[in-house]
């Protein structure tokens, strides 16, 4: 097959970033954006700020249609102008909502610049501040994909199956925002998007292809947070895990944390309502956010990184993968400190 | 107020979202609202292109326009550049100013939006945050949500989070000159005036 990513690469900065942290990733995956800028700063050798003045993009209330464009486009000028305000030119959201309200912000002001300049008399009526546009924008996955290859040979894992000596088969799935909406912003743009794909290669991993890589996970904004709506997420994700079950794949790779959020939780509730798991042995798929692998392959706890708020288990995976953990330590607090263990669900095994 | 259609047209996301429809399909073809909902976006340009009033004021009462999940799949493959992920955010804003969305039962559902993510971002600068995931209207979350739920002041640090703490780091509390900023920028860009149109009375008085 001809490898249409090749053709295209986007540009992705080499050093000083600014990290907008995001809502989704903050509240399901603490431990990624912790370990983001653990591998960056750590291994990577990188400056990246993380600013404490920043706040929500309003991205996922600008999609449920509660926060008017004007307004958006205006706090978006505000986080603007706190990497400005710090010396910096390299915006690195972690969100992928996020990505795509700021890449939407900036195609619109490039093509109209009396709209920018509104934007700058907001945020000067509102806060006295002022902004620079960043002159490189990419999502924190594309840097992890960058230095993909500098990041190998400090892995202590690769992508293998330990136990039959072939390559873990992995299903990627990339957030809609980050290139159906401005596809030069992707890497491989949105048709053969091969950040993550990038990735698994690299990285000792198979890539598996199927029917249904490209459909939304399903989230919907307001077709899953208004609780009657939820029929629209539930159903789009059983889309994708009927399409993927023939496939048989050993995990997940996501970049957006409402992704990995939706195909995780989403196997649970099928698997209580239908009984249905799709995976053979009744555990489900493993999901993964791309710095919980990264950090995994790097030797990273992955009970420091949090994995153990996914509701799919991963310890048969890092079985799989060969990663020494301890199992003991999985639901302690902070300090060690003894905590209760969760219910388990009645048909997802854990 | 002017035509439906003029307040249509001066939105600036009207002229990126519609360009002219050849009526080709294609968006419906891949839109996951489609297959899930009697919803067609290809006949959504065709009606607000054809600027009939009546058309567009049942379009707009509709349940219709509620049902696009924003996915934006249909922005990639429109072979003429049309967006209508997009048309849509500009028929959900109408519909909010005329009062429209009262009309039907998915559109008054804004009012719920409003009262969890609107309400959070002004109070706490999060659109989501884990202390307004609540388990019991979550259920779809499962129990290991529940128990990080339970637990997450004792989790939290070992994650490296900053859980209600000052300063950096993630699940911090922003800090109250920030929040201010933000709802200022609500203030004076109008989303403040729609804030307080949308939300319900009774939250308005909890205030
Ligand atoms: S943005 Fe809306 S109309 Fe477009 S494909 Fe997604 S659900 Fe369909
Ligand atoms: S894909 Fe584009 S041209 Fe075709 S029906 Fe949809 S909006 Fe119209």
């Amino acid at each position: 097959m001809k490898r249409y990513w090749n053709e295209y690469q986007k540009e992705i900065a080499d050093d000083h970033f600014f990290y907008e942290r995001s809502c989704i990733r903050q509240t399901f995956f603490a431990g990624s954006e912790t370990t983001f800028l653990r591998i960056l700063r750590e291994e990577l050798d990188k400056d990246i700020c993380d600013n404490p003045h920043q706040h929500t993009c309003t991205g996922i209330g600008y999609h449920s249609d509660v926060v008017p464009f004007e307004t958006t486009m205006t706090v978006v000028a505000r986080l603007f102008s706190l990497m400005t305000e710090c010396g910096y030119k390299n915006f690195v959201p972690s969100c992928v909502t996020s990505f795509g309200v700021f890449t939407e912000m900036m195609a619109k002001w490039e093509e109209n610049p009396a709209l920018k300049e509104q934007a700058r008399q907001y945020l000067w009526e509102a806060c006295k501040r002022e902004f620079e546009v960043p002159e490189n924008i990419v999502h924190s996955s594309d840097i992890i994909f960058k230095f993909r290859e500098e990041l190998k040979p400090k892995m202590r894992y690769q992508l293998v199956n330990r136990f039959t000596g072939r390559p873990l088969r992995v299903v990627e799935h990339i957030g809609c925002h980050y290139a159906k909406i401005f596809p030069h912003h992707g890497v491989g743009k949105a048709e053969f998007p091969y950040v993550l794909a990038g990735m698994i290669e690299s990285w000792g991993g198979e890539v598996v292809d199927y029917p249904e890589r490209r459909h939304c996970c399903g989230f919907g904004f307001r077709q899953y947070l208004v609780q009657e709506n939820r029929g629209y997420s539930i159903a789009n994700t059983k889309k994708k895990f009927e399409s993927m079950e023939p496939y048989e794949p050993d995990f997940i790779l996501t970049n957006c944390p409402g992704c990995a959020m939706f195909l995780d939780k989403w196997q649970y509730t099928i698997a209580e309502m239908e009984h249905k798991t799709y995976d053979q042995a009744g555990y489900g798929i493993p999901v993964l956010t791309y710095e919980e692998l990264t950090g995994l392959l790097l030797g990273y706890d992955p009970w420091e990184m949090g994995m153990q708020l996914h509701q799919v288990q991963v310890d048969r995976l890092l079985d799989k993968i060969g990663v020494a953990y301890k199992p003991e330590e999985k639901y302690l607090g902070v300090g060690g400190k003894l905590l209760p263990t969760p219910l388990k669900p009645e048909i997802l095994k854990q | 107020m002017g035509k439906l259609i003029d307040m249509i047209r001066q939105d600036v996301r009207f002229g990126d979202s519609l360009k002219a429809c050849m009526n080709c399909g294609v968006c419906t073809a891949i839109c996951p609202a489609a297959e899930f909902y009697d919803y067609d976006p290809r006949r959504i340009c065709d009606t607000v292109q054809r600027g009939d009033e009546d058309e567009i004021e049942r379009l707009l009462t509709s349940d219709t326009i509620w049902y696009c999940g924003q996915c934006l799949s249909c922005k990639t493959r429109c072979p003429r550049g049309n967006v209508a992920g997009e048309l849509i955010q500009v028929l959900r804003s109408v519909a909010q100013k005329m009062g429209y969305y009262r009309s039907s039962e998915k559109g008054r559902q804004q009012e719920q939006l409003m009262k969890g993510i609107g309400q959070n971002i002004l109070e706490i600068g999060y659109c989501v945050h884990p202390d307004r995931v609540d388990p019991a209207y979550h259920p779809e979350q499962g129990p290991v949500w529940e128990w990080y739920h339970d637990h997450i002041a004792d989790v939290a640090p070992r994650l490296g989070a900053n859980y209600h703490g000052d300063g950096a780091g993630a699940l911090r509390n922003i800090a109250q000159e920030d929040l201010d900023e933000v709802r200022r920028i609500f203030e004076v860009t109008g989303g403040m005036e729609l804030r307080n149109y949308v939300l319900p009375t009774e939250e308005k008085d909890n205030e």
